[in-house]
Parts: C-alpha cells; structure tokens; sequence
C-alpha cells in the first residue's frame, strides 16, 4: 500500500494519531475573523480557527499563503513589523488577546513561540538559557533545579545537557539548540506553544526528536506548528489546515482532522496540494 | 575486479605551492587601499619621530622627573634659578577631567543611543540622530566659552551640593574656598563635548542586535526594559565600551576647552572640585605663546609623554573589549 499512492500513504502515518479532543468554546486558544495587513498589502482573509485543549494542530500549505503570519497573530509578534495591522479577534479562554488596555507581555507568556531558526541567548549559559524567560517577565525563580530538570526533560534534551548546564546555548549543535529554546518556552508553563517551522533548519535525527517532544506536548498544552513538510504535520498533528493564496490574501482552505485532510480532503485544492501536484 | 581501494604506500608528498595570477584592476586597487593604509602608519610615526628629536634633550636632563616632577620653570640663569620641567601634575589632571568626562558622558550618550533606536517614534529620529552628530561638529573654543560663562555659575552651585553633602569623600574635600575652574567643570564640558561620539558608535550597535533574538525575548514575555537588558546591552557592550574609549582618547586630547574652563596649577591635586588641575594639552598651549628654545623642546617632549600615554590607554581599551566581547555575540 506504501508508495503508489501518495495519499494512502500520507493518510496511514496519520492514522496513527489518537482521537482527537473536541473544541470546547471558553476553552483553548480561537481565531475569529483574523485579517492581517502589511501596510496597504493584504496578507491574510477571514481565518477562523479552534485550537482544542491538549491537541496539536498543523497549518500547512505553499509559501507565501499566510500560515507564519497567521501564527504570529495568535501571540501578538504581529505587530512588531512595522505597518503591520490586524482585524479579527483570539480568545484565549475566551478572552480577547487584543482586547484594549491588555498586558501583551502576559500574553506572551501563556502563548509561547518557537521559531523557524534556533535562537537561544549566546550570552547566557544553558542553564541561564531555560530560565531566561522567567528573568525576562520578572517572575520569581523557586526551585531552580526543578524547573530545569522539568523543562529540559520535556524538550527532550536533559540527557545530554544534564552535566554542563554552565556551558555556553551557543555550544549546542543546531537541533539540540532548537530543543533548548523549547525548552526555554516551557519554562514559563505556557498553555499555548506556537512553533513556525521549528525542524526546517535541523537534521532529521534532530527533526525526529522534536517531533517526539511535540507529540508528549500534547499532553498537556495546545500546540500550533507550521509546516512546510508534509510528513511532519501527518506523523505530529491532531487537526491540520491547509491556507493558500491565489495571488489576494491568504485563506484557509480546510480545516479537519489531519487523517480526513490526507485521506478524504473535501476540497480539489487540499488534495492536489497533500498529493504534491503543486506546492 | 576493480578495487576502490586507496594505494597509498605511505610516502607524504610535498604539498603543492597554490598560486594565483591577480587581475590588473585587482592589482591597482590593492595599491590604492595599502597605500591609504600606510600612509595614516607613516604620518603617524613621523609625528612621534619629530617629537621624540625635540623633546629628547629635555627628556636626556630632566630624566624620569619629567613625568613625576610637579614643577615647569624656565629657569633664569642670572639669577640663578634652575631649570626645572615636570608634567606630573598636567598628567594626573588629564586623567581626572577624561575620567570625570567620561562618567558623564558613558549613561548620557547610552541612554541617547537606546532612545533613538528602541524607543523614540519615527518622526523625531532623524532630526535627533542629526542634532547630536551636530553636537560634534561645534568647535571645541565654543564648548569652552559656554563652559566659562554659562555652566560655570551653575556648575559652581553643583559643587558645592556635593561638597556638603558628599564632603566626607576623599575627592570631594576642598582646601579652600575656590569652586570655580575645576577638574569637575572641565570633566563636565568635556563630557558633554564626547557625548556625539559614544552616542553615534552605541546607536550603531544597538541596530544591529540580530532581529530573532529581540523576538525571542520578546515571544518569552519579556517587557522592553528586559529585553534591553537582556539582549541588547549584553550584545552591544563590546562596541559601546570601544566608543567609550574613543571618547577618552578625545577628552585626553582636548585642548582649548579645557585651556578656558581649567585652572592650571602645577601641584599635585587629586580634590576634584577644587580650582586647581591641568592637562597636558593645555599646557602646551598656555606655555607655548611665549617659550624659549629650550621650554619649546620641553613642551615637544610633554606633547610625546602624551601621545604615549593615549596609545597605552588605548591598547589597555583594546585588551578589555576583547575579554569582554566574547560574550554576547
């Protein structure tokens, strides 16, 4: 059954997924209505999203179609870009991100953020590195082992880093660098992680490993990844959406469990795309 | 069967000479660039090679005292006064100004640079960015004028606060009643006048701390103040320390600013609000006017004494930007 078709295929990793949890509203992270600008640029038409709690969802689709910039919406890193604007809203627990006169930095810290690039402190030691968040949101650190051990077991680099814990972030290879800054995000006990392309720079030993931490993720918060590799959203991925852009804004296309969009998609576009006709 | 095997039998061959024919155009701007960096060399050790032959015979009779000695006369052989030239004073007061400039001016200029890149809105960067690089292009006598006349009065008062209330610092103690034209005034005029540069120099690498680190912090709910803290000072602090030291090489140098706002006085005095001090370059203008041959050959040697002193300064500067920059990049 492997190899002619590359739906089947696809649609057999993804079966291995677990029943999924159901979108409770109140609950979990929404996206209602979201737009997003880039100065007079339209990048982003009407998404709306559910993000159920302990799931992991994967935004999929061409480059260019909105699904980064999606994601950045769901944090407030939007607005760092200058000329960037936003309509829309997404509750967290059914509150509005955006709403007026609200904390981003707290924000920030319920929805956390893993980059496409390993971006850990270069000044900071590893250890300093899993902190760093606390430091930076001005949070008391108690039982500083704890955290670390907690943190760096979950992103799956304990292990290794366990006896040099003083040595540079820099010093890690790339994938390890990735875990760590994982691992940096869940220190500040997120329920929300947002990761944008976090392998696309690594080796697939170290893709492997992340992918493994994301599925144990799960567990316990709401994971959001996006991916260009479409294996990867089917092996990781509760639900996945596929967004494209035919030249205007970006849209979402489908939304579903990640087995129906790689077996059954309902809509031509989602499966010339999961098939790999275009993209 | 072929074998893929390597024959290698062990005997090392000589390693090839890898040689390259450089174009014309290549060859020509070579020259230009080795040429224009040599020629800042050899102006450089031209200008120590004259001072060193003027100012030897003073530096030959005066020996080691010329650097420890507190006293500059030119002597008067009728009446049979001796010779007696020493800049030990001059020395430590270009110290204490550069120093106390320096303080002034390293948060100020900081401050001004993290303003203009993370915090002020667009439309008054230009305008600010333009105005302070103007503050370097007033001519110092300026500074010195304003100094005298303007700041003086008030900087007077300032003394005074921290001579009450700070008196029981040795630094802060007076002999006598006289605030004006002191190492603290003068520190402050050249302050001011090194602010431009350690300004433009931090503004310059606090832009270029990397985007994805800035986000990082920020994606972890870190507050701007934090942020800055955490990402940016620590990114930047190799190249603020280099303009830091920029601007002292400048304040060690200053000449007329300080010649107008300074007491020169050739005793040793380490009490900085007190009207007496000095510094070398300002020295060598006082006295230069109406010198003889020989107090002109010792104003030559002092000049040399000075030159030596900024390359050491800024060799120790160097060193400690290196120790200090391989963190945080």
């Amino acid at each position: 059954m492997s190899g002619s078709n590359p739906v089947k295929s696809l649609a057999a990793v993804a079966s291995g997924a677990r029943v999924a949890n159901k979108f409770t509203p109140g609950s979990g992270l929404e996206a209602n209505g979201v737009h997003a600008w880039f100065g007079k640029h339209h990048a982003l038409a009407d998404i709306n999203l559910e993000f159920p709690a302990n799931t992991v969802t994967a935004l999929i689709g061409p480059s260019g179609c909105g699904k980064s910039t999606f994601l950045r919406t769901l944090n407030r890193m939007h607005e760092f870009i200058p000329g960037a604007a936003m309509a829309g809203e997404v509750l967290l627990d059914g509150r509005d991100i955006y709403e007026p006169g609200s904390d981003v930095t707290k924000i920030r810290l319920k929805i956390g953020m893993v980059f496409q690039k390993p971006n850990p402190f270069p000044s900071m030691t590893i250890g300093e590195n899993v902190l760093s968040g606390l430091k930076l949101a001005q949070l008391k650190i108690e039982n500083k082992d704890e955290i670390l051990e907690e943190c760096l077991t979950r992103a799956g680099l304990w292990k290794e880093v366990k006896d040099r814990l003083g040595a540079q972030g820099g010093s890690l290879s790339g994938g390890q660098q990735q875990r760590l800054c994982i691992a940096r995000a869940l220190a500040v006990s997120p329920e929300v992680l947002l990761m944008d392309e976090p392998c696309s720079a690594l080796d697939p030993g170290s893709t492997l490993r992340i992918e493994e931490t994301i599925r144990e993720l799960a567990d316990s918060i709401i994971v959001v990844i996006v991916t260009h590799n479409m294996q990867q959203a089917a092996r990781v991925s509760d639900y996945t959406g596929f967004f494209l852009s035919d030249g205007g804004p970006g849209q979402l296309v489908e939304v579903a469990t990640t087995n129906e969009i790689f077996s059954t998609p309902r809509d031509k576009r989602t499966e010339d795309y999961v098939t790999g006709r275009f993209g | 069967m072929t074998t893929t095997q390597s024959s290698y039998n062990g005997v090392v061959p000589k390693a090839r000479e890898i040689t390259t024919q450089p174009r014309f155009s290549d060859k020509v701007f070579r020259f230009v660039v080795t040429s224009g960096g040599f020629t800042s060399l050899i102006i450089l050790s031209l200008i120590a090679v004259f001072l060193l032959l003027q100012g030897f015979p003073v530096l030959r009779d005066m020996g080691f005292g010329f650097i420890t000695g507190f006293e500059w006369n030119p002597g008067d052989v009728d009446n049979g006064v001796p010779v007696q030239f020493g800049i030990g004073a001059m020395l430590i007061g270009t110290l204490l100004v550069s120093v106390i400039g320096l303080i002034i001016a390293l948060p100020i200029a900081v401050g001004t640079a993290l303003f203009l890149t993370y915090y002020a809105p667009e439309w008054i960067k230009k305008p600010l960015t333009i105005t302070v690089d103007l503050m370097a292009a007033i001519p110092s006598v300026i500074y010195g004028l304003w100094g005298f006349f303007v700041l003086m009065p008030h900087a007077v008062y300032w003394a005074k606060l921290l001579h009450n209330y700070l008196g029981f610092l040795p630094f802060f103690k007076m002999p006598a009643d006289v605030f004006e034209r002191s190492p603290f005034i003068a520190g402050i005029v050249v302050g001011i006048m090194i602010i431009p540069i350690i300004t433009a120099i931090s503004r310059e690498v606090f832009s270029q701390v990397p985007l994805d680190r800035i986000q990082a912090a920020y994606a972890l709910g870190a507050t701007k103040w934090t942020m800055i803290r955490s990402v940016v000072l620590p990114f930047g602090s190799s190249g603020v320390a280099g303009g830091a030291m920029l601007g002292l090489g400048r304040a060690m140098g200053e000449t007329i600013a300080i010649y107008l706002v300074l007491n020169i006085y050739f005793a040793p005095n380490f009490q900085v609000l007190f009207s007496a001090g000095g510094n070398v370059a300002s020295l060598i203008v006082s006295k230069f006017g109406e010198a003889g041959d020989y107090e002109l050959r010792g104003l030559m040697a002092a000049g040399l004494i000075l030159f030596i002193v900024t390359l050491l300064v800024n060799f120790l500067s160097n060193a400690i930007v290196k120790r200090t920059s391989r963190t945080g990049k």
